[in-house]
């Protein structure tokens, strides 16, 4: 029989287990849920001030003419909205998730490496702090965007330095949650757990972090260069001196576009959990979801200089970049298909989770949708840095990303907390969010079309009304969100009452067969093999 | 009961991770003034630096009592396989950018520069490689030849990579003097190779008068060599732990991962020589 212990001296009496309390419990802190709560309060306080930032933007933007911020500061602004949002809210997310939920959903007593991992979380405070710092220097934030493009990016002052080396701890940190979540995965399953019997959001899980690996590295590698041109005399991105901006582009987006994989692919997992459950009905085409995940994460490898289209590429390249990101529609079609599917004919019930799964699966096809668009270089070569772009990733990052993020925040909340939520509220929340971010984001589409450039603080007066529209709906959107703060807090302190082992009947993971709210420790002797293999044929999976 | 090995291994809370984040933050902080000839920054730099040798000695010392101590089971050991294989493709993929770069520039940006389009800007500038001017032509310089030191070097490192198997072979024949004698010739091949390599460095710069800033040659020459020495260095480091501890009397034929782990990334570091030395300084 397999068992866990948790030090050589505590082996025998995991019941005494006596961890820190307070402080010192969290910053010392070795459990995967706690890291995992750690993560996820992270990442809110930051996508708190993304929002604040973006709401700047938008009040700039509100109308026509200067009237808030220099242009250098309205630059900072989106540039560490940008940076914010992905590198401090979105991803934060992802990996807290992925700690709290992993072990779980595989019967495993807590991620491979437990230390390593607090280190992986505490490294992200130290890394904002350095970006918070970079607004107080000289010379302000950087204000490149948040690609950071040379020669931008390596003539500004000390708050690109401060940037530069934030992405590099944010990148180690992000390298060794990845790992970590990788060994986990393939390691630590309960016995009788095959890969093909693991839950879809452990499959996303796995891939995103081998993406993680994969590019974090590269992007290192190009701050890295930003860094020597500006301080050590190289001329990488320098043409007089033999090098080429462009070259950072190249790499820049050879991270970047697996990086729009890495914020959407977690977001395919919960949502892959969060139907099937309220459609009561197993996952349809299990197989193929794994198998467009995949081709999804080679592919994603093979297309980043559809960020190029202008940079002035030979038509062939032009022509290979475009068909290839075009191919990725079809997995990503696949999926979509396989959502729908799911629901077909099922018996649908529509609490928050499903309200904002099902909002993911109709928004995020918008936003796929208009990547084709993009997609087509001679398209792109008008629409490129336009607002067109800024709807078409608003749409993949809010109402994908985000939109998966408060799915499963409300899914597991009973589990995390013991207690349900206010499920009213709840559903208030997702038609807020819902609204409001379509008349946010909707009109630049258009805004995009007529050519109004992205990253400006001012703008030519027929586009006064849609800009209007978009800021007035980007502050909705945006206190909205104060209702999820109330309604996690409020459930946190007991909620509408405590939550059962398995609040909804239509789930087959195993984290539904833990108490409510899951113990400290969990799964320190495996599932029974065959518990596992009830729930995988409940969920038929062979 | 009490011989019992468990198959997981979860830790007791610990403080290292903290310790280590306020060494990043320090370290980041420092850089960013230091670049920025701020001379408080070399302090914090200092400071960070410090902790953080303090955490590797704190955090490593754990893992190898928890080790001696025996508590590592044998999904344990699969754990941090897997754990170093990882690590060691995303250094793989550190490398990858700047090959990425070499070719880049070798195939398409210096080429570009040289053609009609760009004469206008710089008519004296011929697209070669290596070239041994930059298109703006401040200060000519020369280019390292290929065998010379870097060929020995790429003898040394090749030589190191046999002693280092021969040492792997000692320890799981049980013959500890095979090990240690093999650990110690490796590290000093490493300490030698790195001394040749910062005398090629300092006849580069003196004699041939290629700097940092001598175009796109020079910064990928320092570039490339310079984060594979620092790996190298890296490497020569954790071989040097393996033979204090092999001298204390650690590992055992069945039992090293630590030892192993340091060994694959040795060869990791060789391999990208290999390919360095034939891209960077050969062809
Ligand atoms: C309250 C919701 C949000 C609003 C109102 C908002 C608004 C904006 C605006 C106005 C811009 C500037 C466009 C420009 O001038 O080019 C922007 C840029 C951006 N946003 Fe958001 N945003 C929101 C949430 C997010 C989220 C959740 C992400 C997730 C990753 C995100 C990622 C980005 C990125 C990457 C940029 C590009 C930054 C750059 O130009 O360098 N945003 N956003
Ligand atoms: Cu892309």
């Amino acid at each position: 029989m397999t068992t866990a212990t948790h030090d050589h001296d505590h082996a025998h009496d995991d019941h005494h287990d006596h961890h820190p309390t307070g402080l010192a419990r969290w910053v010392t802190a070795t459990n995967h849920k706690d890291i995992g709560t750690l993560y996820m309060w992270f990442a809110f306080i930051m996508f708190i001030s993304g929002g604040v930032l973006a709401l700047c933007i938008r009040l700039e933007l509100f109308s026509p003419g200067l009237q808030f911020f220099r242009p250098e500061l309205f630059n900072q602004f989106t540039t560490l909205h940008g940076l914010i949002m992905v590198f401090g809210a979105i991803m934060p997310a992802f990996t807290g998730l992925a700690n709290w939920q992993i072990p779980l959903m595989i019967g495993a007593p807590d991620m491979a490496f437990a230390r390593m991992n607090n280190w992986s979380f505490w490294l992200l405070p130290p890394a904002a702090l350095l970006l918070m710092i970079s607004f107080v220097v000289p010379g302000g934030a950087a204000a490149a965007g948040w690609t950071l493009y040379a020669p931008l990016s390596t003539q500004m002052g000390m708050g690109m330095d401060l940037t530069i080396f934030a992405i590099h701890i944010m990148g180690i940190s992000s390298i060794m949650g990845a790992i970590n979540i990788v060994t986990t995965i393939l390691n630590m399953r309960a016995p009788g757990m095959t890969m093909m019997k693991m839950p879809m959001f452990v499959w996303t899980s796995l891939i995103t972090a081998y993406l993680l690996i994969a590019v974090m590295p590269v992007l290192a590698g190009a701050v890295t260069m930003v860094l020597t041109d500006r301080h050590f005399g190289t001329n990488f991105f320098n043409a007089a001196g033999g090098g080429d901006p462009v070259l950072y582009q190249h790499i820049f987006w050879f991270f970047g576009h697996p990086e729009v994989y890495i914020m959407a692919l977690p977001a395919f997992g919960i949502v892959s959990q969060v139907i099937p459950t309220f459609a009561r009905k197993p996952l349809f085409g299990y197989h193929s979801m794994v198998y467009a995940t995949s081709s999804i994460a080679i592919l994603s490898f093979m297309v980043w200089a559809h960020h190029m289209y202008s940079v002035g590429m030979p038509v062939t390249a032009q022509l290979f970049f475009m068909y290839a990101t075009t191919l990725i529609a079809v997995p990503t079609g696949v999926k979509v298909f396989n959502w729908i599917a799911t629901m077909w004919k099922g018996e649908m019930s529509f609490e928050t989770p499903m309200l904002f799964a099902i909002g993911f699966v109709c928004l995020f096809t918008l936003g796929g949708l208009s990547g084709v668009v993009l997609s087509i270089a001679a398209v792109d070569i008008q629409l490129h840095d336009t607002y067109y772009v800024v709807a078409h990733f608003h749409y993949v990052l809010v109402a994908g990303a985000l939109f998966s993020l408060f799915a499963a925040v409300y899914y597991w909340l009973p589990k995390w907390t013991g207690y349900m939520y206010d499920e009213k509220m709840g559903k208030f929340h997702f038609w807020w969010s819902m609204i409001w971010f379509n008349v946010t984001f909707f009109p630049m589409h258009f805004l995009g079309l007529a050519g109004m450039p992205r990253r400006i603080p001012d703008y030519a007066t027929q586009f006064t009304e849609f800009n209007t529209i978009a800021s007035i709906g980007a502050a909705m959107f945006g206190f909205g969100q104060l209702i999820l703060l109330y309604n996690v807090i409020r459930t946190i302190r007991g909620g509408v009452g405590p939550a059962p082992q398995k609040p909804w009947e239509g789930a087959h993971t195993l984290e539904w067969e833990v108490p409510s709210p899951a113990p400290f420790h969990t799964w320190e002797t495996p599932p029974p093999v065959a518990l596992v293999d009830k729930l995988s044929a409940e969920q038929k999976l062979h | 009961m009490a011989t019992h090995q468990p198959d997981y291994f979860v830790p007791q809370p610990s403080k290292w991770p903290l310790v280590g984040a306020f060494a990043l933050f320090f370290i980041g902080l420092g850089a960013s003034l230091a670049v920025n000839a701020v001379s408080a920054g070399w302090g914090a730099l200092a400071v960070g630096v410090a902790i953080l040798i303090y955490m590797l000695f704190g955090w490593f010392g754990d893992v190898i009592r928890e080790s001696e101590g025996g508590v590592y089971s044998k999904r344990v050991d699969i754990s941090f396989r897997w754990g170093m294989g990882w690590f060691i493709f995303s250094e793989v993929m550190f490398f990858a950018a700047f090959f990425g770069t070499l070719f880049y520039v070798r195939t398409i940006s210096v080429p570009e520069l040289g053609n009609m389009e760009h004469k206008l800007l710089w008519p004296d500038f011929r697209a070669m490689w290596p070239n041994s001017v930059a298109p703006n032509g401040t200060e000519p310089y020369q280019v390292m030849g290929a065998f010379g030191l870097p060929a020995w070097n790429t003898l040394i490192l090749l030589t190191s990579g046999v002693t280092l198997t021969w040492a792997h072979w000692g320890l799981m024949k049980n013959n500890r003097s095979q090990l240690k004698l093999g650990l110690l010739v490796t590290v000093l091949l490493g300490a030698l190779f790195l001394g040749l390599q910062m005398y090629e460095y300092a006849h580069a710069w003196g004699d041939l008068g290629l700097t940092l800033s001598s175009g796109v040659y020079g910064a990928t020459f320092y570039m490339m060599t310079g984060f594979h020495g620092m790996h190298v260095f890296i490497g020569a480091l954790m071989l040097a732990v393996m033979y204090a501890r092999s001298l204390k009397g650690h590992f055992t034929a069945e039992h090293h991962f630590a030892f192993e782990a340091a060994a694959w990334y040795w060869h990791f570091v060789d391999v990208v020589w290999l390919i360095l030395f034939v891209f960077v300084y050969w062809l």
